[in-house]
């Protein structure tokens, strides 16, 4: 193995008595005294949040105000700590969305389980659970950090959506040429 | 009214000016600590503690009321003036546990101990000055608790009592870090006040003439440097202050300040990342509190003396005594020769100088790491102590030639 020796160059008596390296390091101090503060000053100034930022998972509406979750339960079954509870239901027949057939009866997400994965959204074959932008959840109550399918939906807000496949199948469908 | 205060029995004046400047250091002291973390912030680019104020509930109070008037109210918000009463009232009033295995009457007495040196050297510590008639004749006379000649002693003698407090803390609290702290103290208290005394020696070297009248009075130190003392007179020496003729003795002076002090970079005593916190590992709540203070108490005493002694006490610049400020000064204002006035000028200028140094201070924490044990040893016996010898004997030489 071959060894480099390194020259150390012994100290000048200038360098050895401390004093200009200590005035050096006072006067890059005193620089940084009178510059401008660099803190965030949080509750009122937001930090601004990249793209793709993984926060709090939230539940989205498609543009026409359809729920787009239909109780697949992918998610549930995903997620590696659990967090996520769906009970499944069906649309009623008399809805809009009836050939939807089904969306979830509850849906919770228990924040306090929740490692912010990403993978519920990976998962998702309607794109209707978004990781949003949220990344501050607190509560007094250990039932206040369950999110519920009200909350989910009220944190999520509605995303533009480019297939609106349910719509092009019921059309399909209206026009009698399904699949 | 002033002359009322005159006319009161000496005992009275002397209890109320004690009063006086214990009423003044102590919430300075305090302030200090709020200065260091505001200091502390901005040279790492943070706006520091800015957020407190006291709560609705507080507009009974004074400090309530001042926080609400507009601008200057969020202002000193800003400036965690508010932070202070917190932090005051959390010290006072948050449960005080003394430990199962100290010795609790050393633990007790220890922040006490620290207290009074640190409250007790102002009293030799002249502020400012004032013309006062004695005898018929007007002669400028020192605004201080005691006017005695043997100050500087008195400052060394008591202030020097400051480590006891130190080695009582660190041996009553009974555990290792602790004890080591007081340790360290200990040994760096008798390392640095050697080359300290020796640094001050030329000082009055300079003003005592041999078979003249001795002194070594704070007073008499500035009078030098005004260019005023009878001592030893020399033309050049008119109004020059004490780092110019002397750099090497105040510089000496400075460093030891810090050792004595216990400031980084000579923290040794609570080194907090080799000692936990030292000497104090085991106080909280008021009695750690009051070591605080009097940490910030002995930076002030200490700033006071390297003032008087070798940056011109209460003149306002090099050459510039404070007595020409005030002949200057009584061309546009009237009173400007009345005692109060002048005095209130003299301790102006004397107190600005003390913050500087203790911003001094605080600005040199945030920037040096702190020596290890052995380059503070090292430093003190094998580089200043013979550093400040060669300084007394060089200074010897010069005025014994120059006395001739």
């Amino acid at each position: 193995m071959a060894v480099i020796q390194v020259e150390r160059k012994p100290l000048t008596f200038a360098e050895r008595t401390y004093i200009p390296q200590i005035i050096g390091g006072l006067w890059v101090t005193l620089k940084h005294f009178f510059q401008p503060t660099v803190t965030l000053q949080y509750p009122e100034q937001r930090p601004e949040i990249p793209k793709g930022y993984r926060g709090v998972p939230t539940l989205v509406k498609d543009p026409n105000g359809r729920e787009k979750c239909v109780s697949c339960q992918l998610c549930e079954f995903v997620c590696p700590p659990k967090a996520i509870r769906i009970t499944p239901g069906e649309i009623s027949a008399e809805s809009d969305n009836a050939h939807v057939e089904k969306g979830p009866q509850a849906f919770d997400i228990d924040m306090l389980r929740c490692i912010y994965c990403g993978l519920c959204q990976e998962v998702c074959p309607e794109e209707a659970i978004f990781l949003q932008n949220q990344f501050s959840m607190s509560g007094y109550t250990r039932a206040e950090m369950v999110n519920n399918k009200e909350r989910l939906y009220e944190l999520g807000g509605t995303l533009p959506d480019e297939h609106l496949k349910w719509d092009k199948k019921k059309t399909a469908e209206e026009h009698g040429n399904a699949h | 009214m002033f002359d009322f205060y005159f006319h009161l029995p000496l005992i009275v004046r002397l209890v109320l000016q004690a009063i006086a400047v214990i009423l003044f250091m102590f919430p300075v002291a305090a302030a200090c600590s709020m200065a260091e973390r505001k200091v502390c912030a901005w040279i790492q680019n943070r706006p520091g503690p800015n957020r407190t104020i006291a709560p609705i509930g507080g507009l009974l109070t004074p400090l309530g009321i001042v926080g609400r008037i507009p601008f200057l109210g969020p202002f000193l918000q800003q400036m965690g003036i508010f932070q202070l009463a917190a932090d005051g009232g959390k010290f006072t009033f948050k449960e005080d546990p003394v430990p199962a295995h100290v010795n609790k009457f050393y633990f007790i007495l220890a922040p006490i101990v620290a207290m009074i040196p640190a409250l007790t050297t102002v009293a030799v510590v002249p502020v400012g000055a004032y013309y006062a008639v004695v005898n018929g004749q007007t002669i400028l006379q020192p605004i201080v608790l005691a006017n005695v000649d043997i100050g500087l002693l008195a400052v060394f003698a008591v202030s020097s009592l400051g480590v006891y407090a130190v080695i009582l803390a660190g041996w009553a609290s009974n555990s290792k870090y602790a004890f080591l702290g007081g340790v360290r103290a200990s040994a760096q208290l008798v390392s640095y006040e050697l080359a300290m005394t020796l640094s001050v020696l030329p000082s009055f070297l300079w003003m005592n003439k041999p078979g003249g009248q001795g002194t070594l009075s704070l007073f008499d130190a500035v009078q030098m440097q005004n260019g005023v003392w009878h001592g030893f007179s020399m033309a050049s020496l008119h109004g020059m202050w004490g780092v110019f003729y002397m750099p090497i003795s105040a510089f000496i002076f400075l460093v030891a300040l810090f050792a004595e002090t216990n400031r980084a970079p000579f923290d040794m005593a609570e080194a907090e990342s080799e000692l936990v916190a030292g000497f104090h590992t085991e106080y909280g709540a008021f009695k750690w509190s009051l070591f605080f203070l009097a940490e910030y108490c002995h930076m002030i005493i200490g700033s006071a003396v390297c003032i008087l002694l070798f940056f011109g006490g209460w003149n306002i610049l090099p050459w510039i005594p404070l007595t020409t400020l005030i002949d200057w000064l009584s061309h546009f204002i009237p009173f400007a020769a009345h005692p109060l006035f002048m005095g209130l000028v003299g301790i102006g200028i004397f107190v600005g100088k003390v913050f500087s140094f203790i911003f001094f201070f605080m600005w040199v924490r945030w920037t040096l790491p702190r020596f290890r044990y052995d380059q503070v040893m090292h430093l003190g016996w094998k580089k200043l102590l013979p550093l400040s010898i060669a300084n007394l004997i060089f200074y010897t030489l010069g005025i014994a030639l120059l006395q001739k």
